[in-house]
């Protein structure tokens, strides 16, 4: 059906124009990073091997390399076990499974860290921070292999199990080596999250390179050696994608290539064993949900009759806090979509050595703390763009710059599900380019650009950094708020913004798993050839 | 024009237009401020109704708010920095970023608390104490001076925030009364005693709560955790070193005007207002900072103990130095 054929003036302008703009997209990300290496590159020898060889960064880099292995691993074997539950077993209230496996993330680890202290001080260092991470961080993984489980072709499976393949070698025979490049992209986001985590270190007293560089702002006000310490995080987070590029090269030959029929797979019966997975999950939701939020919400009533009467807290703070937190989220969500296309299109479309490195200078970014990345900012937009500097729309592109690689995971996936025939079939009945895009692939894209979209807010909604140096002078937010009254010790004056934070994070993951469950729905609907029985869950 | 191409332009034109629509007010004052959010608020609202002059506030913790000055350079958009901590100040100073004071600001506050060469004022201090844990503390003899606590029978019992900006003025008060040997043992000693924390806030949370028994904070910290959590949740008190140990270090937070202030007048006016009689009650009676106001004559919060009875050891800002020399030290000790 290709019938603009790749050689066609046209088609190779288009592609022309597609190269151009994620090659702007990428450039854009990358330049708080160049700032970074001109910085370091800057400084004096003799002071980079004294930044690099002090008796504390050992410490550090042993620290640093631990936290990292076991929250990848842990969020690896959690998301990859409890996507496949949720997904291929038949089990009492299904729904309910993955938004539970989800919810975590809407928690900030600064708010589960601090409740977990409170609860025991034999929580903090190694263990409190593999916990409060492993809970915050497994979604990540949990996503895109669940989505992956999903797309599956039931047909392989099945052919399997009829060969007299059982479950247990079925799934790690071949489910497991189909999912490898859903489970490693995952792996690979909490990775490079935890190198640059921070809230949830400072509380758990968790020293790593990345609060080091917070503390090197603290004891020299001087940008040199958190810039010779960023590049130390920088190598890491190239040698992880790296790491990760080879394992997904020798894992690609197992992706799916005929995308032809599509149906839900099968689910498992396990008889009684059903109600201890359900366990399971109730007991997993217990440490990652309930027992941080009621513990917080606990701490939050025990405070002392004075303690909100210092600080004003009227309706209409309130009301405008809000206001600016969810116009900030749909404004930073809309343009970090906007940017992750061009990107993802590339990715889905033409895939190679240039896309692939384009998606990684992305995934470069999310190594590197962000206060790094805010600091570069202000130095790329006084040099370069002047007028833009702490408008309201450098915020949005730094919020853009931090959150894509989160974003490129489903705007990538939904191209991908778009399937190019349909577009290619519009462009030959006349449609024009932008006209394809309008008509045809985003509608089809839509659910999975919402799930981005969804999962880029929850992520502005609780940042703070960034939102402090580059916001329009004035500008406060719930996150603001929050900090303002708790740099003061008033957790009490924080709890009202902190249970509207909170409840803001909890409906957008709510609407992130609805989009990408009706993204299952389309799919099952649009091809009705519905196993028996299977539409009643989804 | 293709209509991709014009799509993409008017899109661009779009955002980079609602970017450009809030351009800041140049009539009124731009102020970076480290202090606490809330006191701040009653600062700015005063000063408003007073001169007329509004002021618009950017917020931040101070090393990130000086770091984001020294990125912006000449093109920063501030007027004024109100400091958290005095190093920020010397910081700043050191760049030749902030410009000279009238004398009549100045001369509002006692010299010691001032910049050497005049380039900042001071507007509150604060004490550097020993937050004790009732229970923890009991059978142990409180340190006759903060180099006491090196010793090894504090071993596991001490924490502190070596990475706080409260810490690096102890460490040069250290360096600039006892010499650099003996700051570099006692840093030492602290390495192998102490819980490290991230900020004073957590030193005084964990010591309030009993996960360690002592630990180095300045004293609003723990003010503002007795007012936050009342006197039922607090099991913890306060020790001063006093008898001028070094240990007793006022830390004293100040505002400078910036070289590069597109309002300077305005910019000079606000800190002057800041060491007025006015603004120094404001700040005495916040209930949220609980520091020591420095004008002369003004009372401090009642929690706290009386200004006069304090004795700090004989420092001031020349002697105490810009802290560049307590980073290296920190490093060298491992501590940072």
């Amino acid at each position: 059906m290709a019938f603009y054929s790749l050689k066609t003036g046209r088609a190779r302008y288009r592609q022309g124009w597609l190269f151009a703009a994620a090659l702007a997209v990428c450039l854009v990300l990358a330049s708080p990073l160049l700032v970074i290496v001109w910085q370091a590159a800057q400084s004096d020898p003799a002071d980079f091997i004294d930044t690099l060889w002090r008796p504390l960064v050992a410490s550090l880099a042993l620290n640093t390399a631990l936290i990292v292995a076991s929250t990848t691993l842990l969020c690896g074997v959690l998301g990859l076990v409890s996507a496949w539950f949720s997904e291929r077993t038949r089990l009492p209230w299904q729904g309910l499974w993955p938004l539970l496996s989800v919810a975590p993330m809407a928690v900030p680890t600064f708010i589960s860290s601090y409740a977990w202290v409170s609860l025991s001080d034999d929580l903090q260092g190694f263990p409190g921070a593999l916990l409060v991470l492993g809970s915050a961080y497994s979604p990540l993984v949990f996503l895109p292999v669940s989505a992956a489980l999903r797309g599956l072709d039931p047909a392989l499976e099945e052919t399997a199990r009829t060969l007299g393949l059982g479950p247990w070698r079925c799934f790690f025979r071949l489910i497991l080596p189909q999912l490898r490049p859903a489970l490693l992209g995952g792996m690979l986001l909490v990775a490079l999250s935890t190198l640059s985590e921070f809230g949830a270190f400072v509380l758990l007293r968790f020293r790593t390179f990345t609060t080091e560089i917070f503390a090197e702002y603290r004891a020299g006000f001087d940008s040199h050696g958190a810039a010779q310490l960023s590049i130390a995080l920088l190598l890491a987070a190239a040698l992880l994608i790296g790491l990760e590029w080879r394992v997904r090269r020798q894992a690609s030959s197992y992706e799916r290539r005929a995308r032809g029929t599509r149906r839900a797979p099968p689910r498992l019966e396990l008889g009684a064993g059903k109600w201890l997975v359900v366990a399971g999950f109730l007991l997993l939701s217990c440490v990652t949900l309930l027992l941080p939020l009621s513990t917080l919400g606990y701490w939050l009533t025990q405070h002392g009759d004075a303690a909100v009467s210092p600080v004003e807290v009227s309706a209409q703070l309130l009301f405008d806090a809000s206001f600016s937190s969810i116009e900030l989220g749909l404004e930073g969500a809309a343009l970090t979509v906007l940017l992750a296309l061009p990107l993802g299109y590339l990715l889905a479309r033409r895939p190679g050595r240039v896309a692939a490195f384009m998606e990684r200078v992305a995934f470069l970014v999310q190594g590197v703390p962000g206060i790094v990345i805010a600091l570069g900012l202000v130095t790329v937009s006084i040099r370069v763009i002047p007028g833009l500097y702490q408008s309201q729309f450098l915020l949005l592109l730094a919020y853009a710059i931090l959150f894509l690689p989160l974003a490129m995971v489903s705007v990538r996936s939904a191209l991908l599900q778009a399937e190019s025939r349909l577009e290619e079939l519009a462009r030959s009945l006349g449609l024009k380019g932008w006209q394809t895009w309008l008509r045809v692939l985003l509608p089809m894209a839509a659910p999975g650009l919402g799930a981005a979209a969804s999962l880029v807010f929850l992520s502005i909604v609780t940042e703070l950094t960034a939102t402090l140096l580059l916001s329009p002078i004035g500008t406060e937010t719930l996150a603001t708020q929050i900090w303002a009254d708790t740099s003061a010790m008033a957790f009490a004056a924080a709890a009202p913004y902190a249970l509207i934070l909170t409840v803001l994070s909890m409906v957008s993951t709510w609407l992130l798993m609805l989009l990408l469950g009706g993204n299952a729905i389309n799919r099952l609907a649009a091809d009705g050839t519905t196993v028996a029985g299977e539409t009643a869950h989804v | 024009m293709k209509p991709f191409i014009k799509q993409g332009l008017l899109g661009a034109a779009t955002l980079i237009s609602l970017g450009l629509a809030l351009p800041a007010n140049a009539a009124s004052l731009i102020l970076y401020s480290a202090q606490h959010p809330q006191t701040v608020k009653l600062l700015v609202k005063d000063f408003e109704q007073a001169s007329g002059i509004s002021v618009k506030v950017r917020e931040g913790e101070g090393p990130e708010l000086v770091a984001q000055l020294m990125a912006e350079g000449k093109a920063s958009p501030a007027d004024v920095y109100f400091a958290s901590n005095s190093p920020e100040l010397m910081a700043l100073e050191g760049k030749q970023m902030l410009t000279h004071l009238p004398a009549t600001t100045l001369a509002a506050i006692p010299a010691k608390y001032n910049s050497p060469s005049g380039n900042w004022v001071g507007v509150t201090a604060r004490e550097n104490v020993l937050v004790v844990n009732n229970k923890l503390a009991a059978g142990l003899s409180m340190p006759a001076s903060l180099l006491d606590l090196a010793a090894p029978q504090w071993k596991g019992k001490l924490a502190i925030a070596p990475s706080d900006g409260d810490f690096l003025p102890l460490v040069s008060a250290v360096r600039a009364l006892k010499g650099d040997a003996a700051a570099q043992k006692w840093l030492k000693g602290l390495r192998d005693n102490a819980q490290m924390f991230d900020d004073n806030e957590g030193v005084a949370a964990a010591v309030n709560r009993g996960s360690v028994a002592v630990g180095i904070i300045n004293n609003y910290y723990w003010a503002r955790l007795q007012v936050e959590l009342g006197a039922k949740g607090m099991h913890s008190q306060l020790y001063h070193f006093g008898n001028g140990d070094v240990g007793a270090l006022l830390n004293v937070s100040g505002a400078g005007v910036l070289k590069t202030a597109h309002n300077a007048d305005a910019a000079q006016k606000f800190v002057s207002y800041l060491t007025s009689a006015r603004a120094q009650q404001v700040l005495a009676k916040s209930n949220i900072t609980f520091e020591y106001p420095l004008l002369p004559g003004i009372a401090p919060a009642p929690v706290l103990k009386p200004f006069s009875q304090l004795a700090p050891p004989p420092l001031d800002m020349q002697k105490l130095g810009d802290d560049s020399q307590a980073a290296p030290m920190l490093r060298k000790a491992g501590l940072l």
